[in-house]
């Protein structure tokens, strides 16, 4: 399954936040397919092909597109538009309100928090939202909850002693056995290992509960800890 | 040792100019030496709910840019002699603030204040990074709806981060205030109740504020509400959280619904 990356207007601007994302994240699309979802962008946004051309630089391998505009001249290059997908792809999280002139400096309590042990990240207060949080080389533990609008990758399991109400996204480097775990569900999105699940299709009889979210195969399960 | 504190929430309109003004009224009353900054450049609003808007001369980017002598753009209040008010500039735009600039404002203004009260622009841009930067305590301003709530997240995280206190690694005192307050409304659940909301922020509650008639009249006569009804439920609020700050402990209460004798007899099931 590829990963899907969903530009959004101006494409300047979101680059810069892809470029801070991947800086981050240096590993994060290592040859993985992506699918470019053009969906977002305005019929008229200037040379979409250039801007295709320029994820390639960067090392991103592109197999389709969706969603682009007749218009657009030189996209087809790109592979055939897919057809809707039956299945949710691998999502990016990009992070929101990116200043002009560069990548965001991230709003602690990012990377500094000493881990506890090499391969995990400890983090000691609520991760607020705009925040974001990547630790790619194993499990995040947050004390506290995952704000709305906030966001959460790890290499590893995601464990929250607190709410979700943002997003969790484990198994960052391709690892299907993360899983997630909290004590309140109220998640905005949860993905593991590229599999997401959006708020409005997880079950309603577990939202509120204290959760664990794990794979198999390529479908996602959720059942109550408590 | 003077205290700064910064008033202020992301979502516009939410109630910060307002409690600026009625929390520097409610300290001063209370005796302490009272500045109330505006920091909304561009946008000024706090020197017409202070009543002063007719004795601006020079303002915060004059004294700033170093145009104008502190003590030239510092207006006292005529009601109280302990609070005064340094206006923003409403022809200017933000780009005129610099952060060395801005500091040495604070710098000076403590020498001469108990507290530096600062109202700040809505917003996550340079103002209200400005009007945080040099805080010691901040008081979020909510209204219990989620997009505030939510906007007041992302507000706590960059007071956590972005302050120069964070920077040195200090902790930076924050409190919340609920503003507009509808208790009918939350009865009825329109509005996120109190528990909800601070389960969501986890920060301390410094108080509620109820939606009143009052608060309206209060700006548009130009007057802080602790000063225009002392006795209205949203003044006393506002006495009751300057008291907070001032490290008193008092219990916070709920505002209920006033509810009439037959709605009484019967509960919520009468509506
Ligand atoms: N408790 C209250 N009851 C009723 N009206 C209120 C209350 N608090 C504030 N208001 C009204 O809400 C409006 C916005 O308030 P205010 O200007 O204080 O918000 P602000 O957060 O400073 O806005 P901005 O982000 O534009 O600076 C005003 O008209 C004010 O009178
Ligand atoms: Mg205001």
């Amino acid at each position: 399954m590829a990963l899907v990356l969903a530009p959004e207007a101006p494409l300047p601007n979101w680059l810069a936040a892809l470029d801070a994302q991947m800086a981050r994240a240096p590993t994060f699309f290592d040859g993985r397919p992506v699918l470019a979802d053009l969906g977002a962008l305005p019929v008229g946004t200037p040379d979409v092909a250039g801007f295709l051309s320029g994820l390639e630089e960067r090392g991103i391998r592109i197999i389709g597109t969706e969603g682009a505009h007749p218009s657009w001249q030189g996209v087809e290059r790109w592979g055939r538009p897919f057809p809707a997908a039956g299945k949710p792809g691998r999502p990016i999280a990009i992070p929101e309100n990116v200043p002009k002139g560069g990548p965001p400096k991230p709003e602690s309590p990012t990377m500094h928090s000493a881990p506890v042990e090499p391969g995990s990240l400890l983090i000691d207060q609520p991760i607020r939202s705009g925040q974001s949080v990547v630790f790619e080389k194993g499990d995040v533990t947050v004390m506290g909850s995952i704000g709305s609008g906030a966001e959460v990758m790890a290499g590893g399991s995601i464990h929250v002693y607190g709410a979700i109400r943002g997003r969790a996204i484990a198994g960052l480097a391709g690892n299907p056995k993360a899983r997630i775990f909290c004590r309140k569900l109220q998640a905005e999105l949860l993905a593991i290992d590229g599999v997401y699940q959006t708020a409005d299709d997880m079950p309603g009889t577990l939202i509120g509960r204290a959760v664990q979210a794990w794979l198999e195969g390529e479908q996602m399960k959720m059942a109550a800890l408590d | 040792m003077a205290k700064v504190l910064v008033v202020t929430s992301g979502k516009g309109g939410v109630g910060k100019t307002t409690s600026t003004a009625a929390l520097g009224a409610a300290l001063a009353q209370n005796g302490a030496s009272v500045v109330v900054v505006d920091f909304d450049v561009g946008l000024r609003n706090l020197d017409l709910v202070m009543g002063a808007e007719r004795r601006v001369v020079y303002d915060l980017i004059n004294v700033v840019q170093g145009d104008a002598k502190l003590a030239q753009a510092l207006i006292r209040d005529k009601r109280l002699e302990n609070l005064s008010l340094l206006p923003a500039s409403q022809t200017r735009d933000k780009d005129a603030l610099t952060p060395e600039g801005v500091e040495r404002v604070i710098g000076e203004l403590k020498e001469k204040f108990d507290w530096v009260i600062c109202d700040s622009p809505a917003g996550i841009e340079k103002g209200a990074m400005l009007a945080m930067r040099h805080a010691d305590v901040a008081v979020v301003v909510t209204n219990p709806e989620v997009s505030s709530v939510r906007d007041s997240d992302r507000i706590i995280g960059m007071l956590d981060s972005k302050t120069a206190k964070a920077e040195r690694g200090e902790r930076i005192e924050k409190h919340l205030l609920l503003t507009r307050y509808d208790p009918g409304r939350a009865a009825r659940g329109e509005m996120l109740n109190v528990d909800d909301v601070l389960e969501i922020l986890s920060i301390p509650l410094l108080g509620i504020v109820p939606e009143s008639d009052e608060v309206l009249k209060a700006s548009n006569v130009g007057s802080p509400v602790t000063l225009s009804s002392p006795t209205g439920a949203a003044a006393r609020a506002y006495f009751d959280a300057a008291k907070r700050l001032a490290g008193e402990k008092i219990e916070v209460v709920v505002p209920m619904e006033r509810k009439g004798f037959i709605s009484r007899l019967f509960g919520r099931r009468v509506a």
